[in-house]
């Protein structure tokens, strides 16, 4: 008798064991939220006069534009309530790819079109012109911790020195040459990059090939070429690892350096400091890369420009569009969207959302009249 | 009439119990054998899932890997790539176990011989609560706590006993180094080792260790000659699930550890080893094609070590199957 009962309650447990293990399968099917529906019905009133778009644009590309992006689309959405912008972090190769394939109406690229994808991209275009407007300009800060040390000014071979391990005490006669004013302790230099695959060291090791000469040996990379040394995953990492020690420096995303030490770093005769105006004064600095398009503001980055006031170490990301599209809403969509990304209100919602540097004037001004030139066939 | 309607009623009632009995039991039986079957579908279906996803990396030249994945070092084959990590796989794990298996045997004699019993249950519940931390919460205390706490002591350590190899100096500052990784694997592993210890210290036979002691032993030689001969093959079980843990362990490492990819015994220095876990995490979100193939190589890899080391442990718990308690 004893026995069943024992067996009745295993098989009691058994039924409660599976109603259990149900209700977790079907708690299980949440809803994966999309990206699209950030902003939704916020209705503001301001710009309701506006607000005669709509459907969804699609885009994708560079994850270095998330965070702005993320601004961007919520600002748009609150202008234009029934529009919804999706935009897909891929990597900036494969929104080169979608939007060249016509998989999206725009893309996002940390690079320009290259001489091949830009013949793809022009018949994309419906063989109008290719739209690549720089309108993100994320500045790379030297940050460095040294006790003592407030302020520091180098010049780009003494930068690239550090960083390739060459110069290992912080009272070298190439640094203390350049900041006669501080008191340079002997501690160890203690160079700190990215471990991971980067658009920030891609950029900044592009800074030191073009300006830092023999000084720097290594080439342009998104992995960096020295081993051995202090590395972190990730800006966050970085910015902490050169806080968790003495006598580190290392490069970061501007907006994330905190309370360290920024370097002055040299343009020309004098030591520009990071901000937000020195970093666009640098694309203004600029060339064009010749032989494109009238729409085409794909940039010559003058990294070694010797304009005064520009700082030379920045990250510069594109927004590819086309000026004709089939369709008469997905050019007013895509028009209306860029239009907002370059005007000033969205240049400064990408600078609080994402720390980057808000566009000049003079820049506005040439895409703007690129984004009014888009249209249907 | 009566005696044979008694003589009935007992057998009845036995078919009927013995019938339920043989469905309850079968129904059990099943389950059992069914859950049995299901841990080696699913490490099967782990395994095929690792090679075939690993096929286009394995069967692809160096060259054309070197071509496609922008990490991927020059003038290097699969081989030469895996090598190193499976390097410093190991010598973390090594190092971590080096440091955590004495603790834990010492900590769990504590709780089972030394400690007064209220005592005990207290660290045992402490020690059981270590095992429950996530490992993402171990590697930001390890990056923000632990590194900045042991760097003046790996200094003192390089520049005292630096002529030994593996604290070659200079040490790194921050200290993100694989001793500091080690520091934090050991204690991430030593719940696990020290629960196990403990409850096999605490089978040993009574008899066994009042024999000792009546034969005039002291508690600790009592220890050495019953509990630890008895324990033997429990502390190797127990080591081999903490390895198979700190094997594995990709956050703490990550968060902790500046990796390179050498064949370098310097632990105090920055930038020379790398975990395959750890490369895998950090190298996975920007890796496509030919590049996830190459890490989900690199994870075969410690698929087939993890493998290797349950299988060594099984083969010598096996061995001193003597000392254990089952004869």
């Amino acid at each position: 008798m004893e026995r069943h009962v024992k067996l009745s309650r295993i098989s009691r447990v058994g039924t409660a064991v599976a109603v259990g293990a149900l209700a977790l399968t079907l708690t299980a099917c949440g809803s994966d939220d999309p990206v699209g529906d950030a902003a939704g019905g916020d209705d503001s009133a301001a710009t309701s006069d506006e607000a005669t778009l709509s459907g969804s644009l699609n885009g994708a590309g560079a994850s270095s534009q998330e965070a702005a992006m993320n601004a961007w689309r919520a600002g748009f959405q609150s202008a234009q309530p029934d529009v919804t912008v999706n935009y897909d972090p891929i990597g900036s190769g494969g929104g080169r790819t979608n939007f060249i394939e016509g998989a999206t109406s725009f893309a996002g690229s940390d690079a320009a079109l290259d001489d091949e994808e830009i013949v793809d991209a022009q018949a994309r275009c419906l063989d109008g012109d290719v739209l690549e407007l720089p309108m993100y300009i994320s500045p790379i800060a030297v940050i460095f911790n040294l006790e003592g040390v407030d302020q520091l000014k180098l010049d780009a071979p003494t930068i690239a020195g550090i960083f390739n391990g060459d110069i290992t005490s912080w009272d070298d006669p190439a640094i203390a040459e350049q900041n006669p004013d501080a008191t340079l302790p002997a501690t160890a230099v203690t160079p700190v990059n990215r471990s991971d695959e980067s658009g920030t060291t891609e950029n900044f090791t592009e800074y030191l090939v073009a300006a830092a000469g023999d000084a720097w040996p290594h080439e342009a990379s998104g992995d960096w070429p020295v081993s051995g040394t202090q590395s972190a995953q990730g800006t966050s990492g970085v910015v902490q690892t050169v806080q968790g020690g003495d006598g580190t420096i290392g490069y970061a995303d501007a907006s994330q350096a905190g309370d360290l030490g920024t370097v002055e770093v040299k343009v020309g005769e004098e030591y520009v400091p990071y901000s937000p105006e020195a970093a666009a004064k640098v694309v203004d600095a600029s060339e064009n890369i010749e032989g494109r398009g009238q729409y085409d503001f794909a940039l010559e980055l003058a990294r070694d420009t010797t304009e005064s006031g520009a700082y030379p170490i920045v990250l510069v990301s594109y927004h590819l569009a086309c000026a004709q599209y089939e369709d008469q809403a997905e050019a007013d969509l895509v028009k209306g969207f860029l239009g907002y990304v370059a005007s000033p209100e969205g240049q400064e919602a990408s600078a609080s959302a994402a720390g980057s540097a808000p566009i000049s004037d003079a820049l506005r001004t040439e895409v703007t009249t690129a984004i009014d030139a888009i249209g249907v066939k | 009439m009566t005696t044979t309607a008694q003589q009935d009623a007992p057998r009845v009632r036995t078919r009927r119990r013995r019938s339920s009995d043989r469905g309850v039991n079968r129904a059990f039986r099943i389950t059992a054998t069914g859950a049995g079957a299901l841990i080696l579908a699913v490490l099967a279906a782990v395994a095929i899932f690792l090679v075939i996803e690993a096929w286009p990396s394995i069967s692809a030249g160096s060259e054309t890997l070197a071509e496609s994945i922008s990490w991927f070092p020059e003038d290097a084959n699969l081989l030469t790539f895996v090598g190193p990590l499976v390097f410093g796989t190991l010598l973390g794990s090594a190092l971590a176990m080096l440091i955590a298996v004495p603790l834990a045997i010492g900590i769990a004699l504590f709780i089972s011989h030394y400690a007064p019993r209220r005592m005990a249950q207290a660290l045992g519940y402490v020690i059981d609560l270590l095992a429950a931390i996530p490992s993402v919460v171990y590697g930001l205390w390890g990056a923000i706590v632990v590194t900045p706490v042991v760097q003046p002591v790996w200094e003192w350590l390089s520049s005292t006993l630096g002529w030994i190899p593996l604290f070659a100096g200079p040490a790194a500052n921050p200290a993100r180094v694989m001793l500091t990784v080690a520091v934090v694997l050991a204690v991430m592993i030593l719940p696990i080792i020290t629960a196990v210890s403990r409850e096999v210290f605490l089978q040993t036979p009574r008899l066994h260790e009042e024999a000792a002691l009546a034969l005039g032993a002291t508690r600790w030689e009592m220890i050495r000659t019953a509990v630890l001969p008895f324990a033997r093959s429990g502390i190797i079980s127990a080591s081999m699930l903490g390895l198979g843990r700190a094997l594995g362990e990709t956050m703490a490492v990550l968060m902790i550890l500046s990796p390179g990819a050498m064949y370098s015994f310097a632990v105090l220095q920055a930038g020379q080893q790398q975990t395959i876990a750890a490369n895998i995490a950090a190298q996975y979100p920007e890796a496509s094609g030919l590049g996830v193939s190459t890490l989900i190589a690199t994870g075969l890899a410690l698929f087939v070590i993890t493998m290797a080391v349950n299988m060594a442990a099984r083969a010598i718990v096996a061995r001193r199957k003597d000392f254990s308690g089952a004869n």
